[in-house]
């Protein structure tokens, strides 16, 4: 016993030294990653305007996916997963948090080098510590979208899905776009070697993630579990989805992907709530697909030729 | 001849398609080859986790020269038809040659190089693999499992030209995503393996297998401990690794408070860990992680991130275990309300009294000496664990968390043990079985009521597995109980005789491993009353041993002819016989004829006339009535007292009298009162043996 308890000290002192040398902020974590892929021809987007729950939402990957047209952004995107809040008191678990999104259309032949030249960046010694990429497919019910690809172990953690898209919207993705996603707090927490997120170093001047986010947690959970009044996230549900229908008849793709994003939020939330049953569920998650269907259709009929091209 | 080397170079192929995409090419390959008539030694394939390798011995430098001869029109046939055939072959017609009247068109096929055939066949290879999901990726319409990045051919030491989505063949790949990033060129299939392996790759995966098998064990043993083998993961493992290296970590035994199911199972899914046990063989706080580098400080900070990851995991699922304990396991009985079932079959809350219900008749109904009380709680309870939190992430761990649940909150054994057992194919014990059978017949009453049921290879609802493990839990426990029954008293009501032939067909396929024939389970069926599974089968156990001996299959050509005869002759039983089925009375093959003759002067004149013993019969005649009238009577009795060895001994003794009688009466007599005499007398031998079985469905 005495002797395990030693190895496993000498072994938190390995990783120590290690960490003292990458200990990257949570903002620097950003700052590198904002480099690098702006190095790499990125436009870098700040996060959009609307509450979501991955960044995958954001119409600089949803719409740009679709179409022929070339495109390189990355971005970071608050992310709102009314479910997975724990009022702050789970070390690993947020209800808010941010996600790192990278995407290359079309995907380019070295995007796996790419990605990990993004790790190199923020570190990673790639003979010291184990890099995996394990099959994970990915499928959005209420995007229609799916794709192949992995999530992205380092010592046996995910710390980021990587998905060649292969549907939008319904609609075949031609060219195929590289989408990366780093769960940033997790990658953070990896990289400073901390075991609870709120104890992570947001910036090198001694303010925590706890102190920015702790009480955000707190107050959303109790918010989008106790509070949030049903009556009216149910009527913001039927008046996003008008307003998306009232887009489309405009021929409006961009605002109507916009409502459709808000009633995809609107239905995280009221499922957070619990007043949504099972069977209403896949009713919820068909209205909210049909809406980004059709905006994604709107889009295609403008974009669907190459830039200059008429449609 | 030349050895032939293929690799196909990809990003990383899911470890659980391997295995499957390696038998694929070998296949392909074999077809193609075989229909350009190339020949080739030995194939073997191989995979890690970027490449799907092919190395084919031996093969021919060319195909085989063919001739090939087409038959063409009649010399003498219309020119038109003759213009038409020379356009089909592209031939003169003094090329073509005649014999007896008729025109041919010989065509030599010389001999193709086997580079050339090769490279056509991977091509159409590629193109049409049969990956489970495949995708596009970048600007072109190529499909792969993962994209493709390179194609080694090497037939001898020359390239195989083959292209396919701009990726030209060629002789360079790359070795080891992290050791050796560069180029490799590789000489042809005898310098490949070990220039990998130089190069921190090992091609073939059984080795790799090998490494990870005996090295996670060694890793264990040297910390004192002993591995769980997991033949899985070994696999998955070897899927995922180029170059395997198992490393042993701990983690804080706090976390051995969660149940043992739980931390395996966190393990295994989300990590890919194996699991260790201590010498007492409790699960020790250590795991055995497969790293894909030799790290240059010895994995310490690898195994040190691993621990971490594990512990976050160990923490969730504490969190989960204590918050599911903070109540009772009956709490969450309210929240199954919110959970359907398909369609509108109702929610879960409501099957959970269902089972109860049933569980509990069932108990009182044929374990009448256990307490039904005990049935009905382990019914009500059963899928309350599906609310749990634990079970919420786990759902593998269904069943198993309402067992741990229960035993804390100090449920009855036998209840516990019925939450544990609930989904296994087979439940031991009397509360198990009772709950695992009432879910089961209310599964599948429920489904069968609403005209749901599986049609060929679909099955969405697993209809046959519930069908299986109802016949499973019956047979391991010999419960003695009708089938028929229990159906009847589900709640959702189903045509019972549809639901035994859906039950009656599993056992066909399950008894059929264990070697028993499904003929004879149709002919005990056929008879129509059995539908006591643990009777039934002794009862076809019997017949098989008998229709395996002299006598058996003496007396099943006896029983065939009469039959044969019987229905040549359109004879069926005299009319009084055969009033039941009038009367709309389902006749089960089993009636006694004489159950409906109340006179008993009548009843002596209907029994005489049915044997057929009236009027001067020869000896042969008398010897059959003789053997009759005595085994009949035993065949029944020994039916009734389930010696079912004995009901075949008693049909043996009729094999002598049956086979004297064919081979000395003619059964169609001139004289009309002899010939009715003889069918009836056959007509009663074939309802004496239809007292044990319906031979007209045996076969052979």
């Amino acid at each position: 016993m005495r002797q395990s308890r030693a190895r496993t000290d000498r072994l938190r002192e390995v990783f120590d030294g290690e960490r003292r040398r990458l200990a990257l902020s949570f903002q620097d974590l950003i700052l590198t990653l904002h480099r690098y892929w702006s190095a790499q021809g990125c436009v870098l987007l700040q996060p959009y305007d609307l509450e979501m729950g991955a960044g995958t939402f954001h119409p600089a990957t949803v719409l740009r996916a679709l179409g022929p047209d070339s495109w390189k952004c990355a971005y970071v995107q608050p992310c709102r997963r009314p479910t997975d809040g724990r009022y702050g008191a789970n070390p690993n678990r947020l209800g808010h948090y941010y996600q790192y999104q990278v995407m290359l259309k079309p995907s380019p032949p070295d995007l796996q080098q790419l990605y990990l030249g993004s790790l190199a960046e923020i570190g990673v010694d790639f003979l010291k510590h184990d890099i995996r990429f394990v099959e994970d497919d990915w499928e959005s019910p209420t995007l229609g979208a799916w794709g192949l690809g992995w999530e992205v172990w380092c010592d046996g953690m995910e710390v980021t899905q990587f998905t060649y898209f292969q549907q939008v919207g319904g609609f075949e993705c031609r060219p195929v776009g590289g989408e990366l996603t780093y769960g940033l707090e997790r990658l953070a927490m990896y990289v400073q070697g901390v075991d609870n997120v709120f104890d992570l170093a947001f910036n090198d001047s001694g303010v925590t993630y706890g102190d920015v986010f702790l009480d955000n947690e707190k107050q959303m959970s109790e918010w989008n579990f106790e509070v949030a009044d049903t009556e009216t996230l149910f009527d913001l549900f039927r008046k996003a989805a008008a307003e998306c229908e009232n887009c489309l008849a405009a021929r409006l793709a961009i605002p109507a992907y916009e409502q459709a994003i808000k009633a995809s939020h609107l239905f995280n939330t009221l499922q957070a709530r619990g007043v949504i049953s099972v069977p209403e569920r896949q009713a919820y998650i068909g209205r909210v697909r049909d809406l980004a269907r059709a905006a994604c259709a709107a889009w295609l009929d403008a974009h669907g030729q190459p830039a200059g091209q008429a449609a | 001849m030349a050895d032939f080397l293929l690799e196909l170079l990809s990003e990383e192929i899911p470890a659980r398609m391997q295995a499957r995409a390696r038998n694929d090419l070998a296949r392909l390959f074999a077809e193609e080859l075989d229909k350009a008539g190339l020949e080739t030694g030995a194939v073997d394939v191989h995979s890690t986790p970027r490449r799907l390798v092919l190395i084919a011995r031996d093969v021919a430098s060319e195909t085989q020269a063919a001739r090939e001869e087409i038959k063409g029109p009649k010399a003498s046939a219309p020119p038109q038809a003759l213009d038409g055939f020379l356009r089909k072959t592209g031939l003169e017609r003094e090329q073509l040659e005649e014999r007896d009247g008729v025109l041919f068109a010989v065509v030599d096929r010389p001999g193709r190089p086997a580079a050339a055939v090769i490279g056509e066949a991977l091509e159409r290879i590629i193109a049409a693999f049969p990956w489970p999901k495949s995708m596009r990726w970048g600007g072109g319409e190529t499909r792969w499992v993962r994209p493709l990045h390179g194609i080694v051919a090497l037939l001898g030491e020359e390239i195989v030209p083959v292209e396919v989505g701009g990726i030209a063949s060629g002789a360079t790949t790359l070795g080891h995503r992290f050791h050796h990033p560069g180029a490799i060129t590789i000489g042809g299939a005898g310098d490949y393996a070990e220039k990998l392996r130089a190069c921190h790759v090992i091609v073939d995966q059984d080795e790799r297998e090998r490494l990870i098998r005996d090295g996670a064990e060694k890793a264990a043993a040297d910390a004192g401990l002993k591995l769980l083998p997991d033949e899985g993961l070994v696999v998955e493992n070897a899927g995922l690794a180029e170059w395997p290296v198992p490393l042993l970590g701990r983690f804080d035994s706090d976390y051995l408070d969660v149940p043992r199911e739980v931390i395996v199972l966190t393990m295994r899914t989300h990590q890919k860990y194996f699991a260790c046990t201590d010498g007492q063989g409790a699960l020790a706080p250590a795991f055995v992680c497969v790293a894909n580098i030799d790290a240059r400080d010895g994995g310490a900070a690898i195994v040190e991130g691993n621990r971490r990851v594990l512990a976050a995991r160990l923490a969730d699922a504490r969190f989960f275990w204590e918050q599911d304990l903070k109540v009772p396991l009956e709490a969450f009985l309210p929240r199954l309300e919110a959970m359907l079932l398909y369609e509108d079959m109702g929610s879960l809350r409501a099957k959970a009294d269902r089972i109860a219900e049933l569980a509990a008749a069932i108990c009182r109904t044929w374990f009448p000496e256990r307490d039904a009380e005990t049935a009905r709680r382990a019914g009500l309870l059963a899928k309350a664990d599906l609310a749990t939190a634990m079970v919420g992430e786990f759902p593998e761990l269904q069943g198993i968390m309402g067992g741990h649940y229960a035993e804390r909150g100090g449920e009855k054994p036998g209840v516990v043990s019925a939450l544990r057992q609930q989904y296994l194919p087979c439940a031991e014990g009397c509360i198990p079985a009772c709950v695992a059978l009432a879910d089961r017949i209310d599964t599948l009453a429920s489904f069968f009521a609403k005209g749901i049921k599986p049609t060929g290879s679909k099955d969405p609802f697993a209809l046959r597995r519930a069908a299986l493990a109802i016949i499973q839990t019956i047979l391991a426990n010999g419960t003695r109980m009708s089938l028929r029954d229990a159906f009847a008293m589900a709640e959702a009501k189903a045509d019972v005789v549809e639901l035994m032939d859906f039950v009656a067909d599993r056992l066909k396929v399950q008894q059929r491993e264990a070697g028993v024939r499904h003929d004879l389970i149709d002919a005990v069926f056929a008879l129509g009353g059995e539908d006591d599974l643990v009777r039934l089968l002794a009862r076809v156990k019997a017949l098989q041993e008998f229709v395996e001996t002299g006598d058996g299959a003496d007396l099943l050509v006896a029983y065939k002819r009469a039959a044969n005869i019987l229905k040549r002759e359109n004879w069926t039983a005299p009319e009084i016989m055969s009033s039941p089925a009038e009367q709309g009375i389902p006749q089960t093959g089993e009636e006694d004829p004489l159950v409906l003759v109340e006179e008993p002067g009548m009843a002596e004149a209907v029994a005489e006339m049915a044997s057929g013993s009236a009027g001067a019969a020869l000896p042969q005649e008398q010897a059959l009535v003789a053997a009759l009238d005595s085994a009949e009577p035993q065949a029944v009795a020994a039916v009734e007292a389930e010696d079912f060895t004995g009901a075949m001994a008693a049909l043996a003794r009729l094999r002598g009298p049956i086979d004297a009688f064919f081979d000395h009466v003619t059964v169609n007599d001139p004289d009309p009162a002899a010939r009715e005499r003889r069918l009836n007398l056959l007509l009663r031998f074939r309802d004496a043996v239809h007292r044990v079985a319906d031979f007209s469905r045996i076969e052979g």
